[in-house]
């Protein structure tokens, strides 16, 4: 459905985009991760024939971004960052006007426009100006914008941000459903979205791919340790120095403990040694009261932490 | 065409969500029949010569006023990056904006015909110079509106775009005038006598509606609808 290929644009002497190329096939939900000024939003603008690259192509449904820009743009759906609107347009014209353009025949607009409304929650606010509503509101009517033309393809730029926690599962849930027959392209820095809503992932930091793959097998990227909450009841001095000596321990940290006479610890521990085990045994040994034992499931973060806090080769 | 059609709905329809179209039409209206009837009630002469004499700088205003946001606004708002990622192609937009702005010009133009019905009722003015009056300010109009619609295409700033187009309509009004004319070298002058919007006015005004000064102002107006075009598609493709 989309095929990336070597796509390189500079702005001035920064490289905003370095030779990416990846694809993307239907019923595909991929999400591109990076820090901010990675590259995504640029990547994405290539895509929808917003900007053009210094190299490189790329092919949405069979058409070329240089070759027919209109028909490339009529099979995507396009939210830009912060969901741009007219503001000093009603709710429903604004809507209309998208409709319009999007050559959606005027026997069906009013039906479809009325469909768009109440799957993305506007029916309290239809005749109110654009300028009134609320962020949330506004990111609502940027899908709903996006969406009227029941776009083969997806692209979302950060659909979540600016919501509230129930409205980013709303429209993670709405995203999810509808990327079982499309494919969809979204970029955001939340962790948790992606292993939520993303098929595979694609992290980019400066410019470049720095790993792609599914969210779980990311998680494997992270070097041979995990991250392992324990809370002991014992003397602090005699943990410490005990906690010291193991050998799969290879660091640990002291966190507020929850009650009184408690020590908690963040241990980092080698992957692979049954670490949980061996600390429930360790307390055991000691004669120490376990509190809490659990594995953080932080690895994706840790990918990409690792990934994006290094230096890319040029 | 229907492409045309909605963007030009929808930027015609946004002139009058904003108290923009209604101050405009609304200053323009008492400034240009204040000036008007003034001297009309003391001259006792039913013609519009010094009415249509006037219009060329009231323009010059009004009309950069009519154009600086339909490019600069969405840039403002970001929803440039909406309009231009819809399955539009430039000169569809380019159209589309510029015949809303057309419309609104038009229609302040139209509220002038006030003027011309007292005339007649009150005496006997001759209907040549009239009708050929209110084409003239019309084809003025349409190349001022283009002039300003391509200002508003190089800037993200409403001023800025509004006095840049005043200074380019002014330009091209000064350059045809006798006053500039005495100061250019010789083999310049025909060349700015002809590039002028004023001396084009000025014939079309006396009822005289040449091929030449229809062509000027037709070649003026898509001159700079295709710079509008060009601006949009270089900030895209550089």
């Amino acid at each position: 459905m989309i095929e990336v290929m070597n796509l390189t644009k500079r702005f001035g002497a920064t490289v905003a985009v370095s030779d990416v190329s990846f694809s993307a096939q239907r019923g595909e939900v991929l999400g591109f991760l990076g820090p901010n000024g990675a590259g995504k939003t640029t990547t994405m603008r290539i895509l929808t024939c917003y900007i053009g690259a210094d190299e490189g192509t790329a092919q949405v449904a069979g058409y070329d971004i240089y070759d027919d820009p209109v028909e490339v743009r009529r099979r995507i759906g396009y939210l830009p960052e912060s969901a741009p609107l007219y503001l000093y347009m009603e709710v429903t014209d604004s809507l209309n006007f998208i409709a319009q353009v999007r050559g959606i025949p005027k026997s069906k607009r009013e039906q479809r426009i009325r469909a768009m409304v109440e799957m993305c929650g506007l029916e309290g606010v239809i005749q109110k100006d654009v300028g009134e509503l609320s962020k949330g509101y506004r990111q609502r009517l940027g899908l709903a914008q996006t969406l009227i033309h029941d776009p083969d393809v997806l692209i979302l730029d950060e659909p979540t941000s600016g919501l509230d926690p129930n409205q980013i599962i709303e429209i993670r849930e709405l995203i999810k459903e509808i990327g079982r027959e499309k494919t969809i392209i979204l970029s955001t820095h939340i962790l948790p979205e992606v292993s939520a809503i993303c098929g595979r992932v694609l992290i980019i930091h400066q410019g470049k791919i720095v790993a792609n793959g599914t969210p779980e097998s990311l998680s494997g990227l992270a070097s041979g340790e995990e991250m392992i909450r324990a809370g002991f009841r014992g003397p602090q001095e005699e943990i410490e120095a005990k906690l010291d000596q193991l050998e799969f321990v290879s660091d640990f940290k002291r966190v507020p403990a929850e009650d009184e006479g408690t020590c908690s610890y963040e241990l980092k521990a080698t992957k692979g040694t049954d670490a949980t085990a061996n600390i429930f045994q360790f307390a055991v040994d000691n004669g120490w009261i376990l509190t809490e034992l659990h594995r953080q499931t932080l690895s994706l973060e840790d990918v990409f932490h690792q990934l994006t806090t290094q230096e890319v080769v040029q | 065409m229907s492409n045309v059609i909605a963007v030009f709905r929808k930027e015609f329809k946004s002139y009058f969500s904003s108290p923009i179209a209604y101050i405009y039409i609304t200053v323009f209206i008492v400034s240009s029949s204040w000036l008007f009837f003034r001297s009309f009630f003391v001259f006792n002469q039913a013609d519009m010569r010094g009415f249509f004499g006037l219009m060329p700088w009231i323009f010059l205003f009004f009309v950069p006023a009519v154009t600086m946001k339909l490019w600069a606004e969405e840039k403002k708002l970001g929803t440039v990056e909406l309009l231009m990622t819809l399955p539009l192609k430039e000169y569809e937009v380019v159209l589309g904006k510029y015949l809303a702005g057309l419309m609104l010009f038009l229609l302040s133009i139209v509220l002038t015909f006030v003027i011309p019905i007292v005339l007649f009722a009150l005496g006997d003015p001759d209907g040549g110079p009239i009708v050929g009056g209110y084409l003239g300010i019309f084809l003025m109009g349409a190349a001022y509106l283009s002039i300003g619609l391509f200002a508003s295409t190089v800037t993200e700033n409403q001023i800025i775009a509004f006095i840049m187009g005043v200074v380019i309509c002014f330009a091209l009004l000064i350059i045809g005038e006798d006053f500039v004319l005495f100061s250019t070298p010789q083999w310049l002058v025909p060349v700015f006598s002809y590039l002028g919007l004023g001396s084009h006015f000025a014939s079309i005004g006396r009822g005289v509606l040449d091929s030449r000064d229809l062509i000027y102002y037709l070649s003026l107006i898509g001159f700079f609808l295709y710079m509008s075009m060009h601006t949009i598609e270089t900030r895209k493709w550089s």
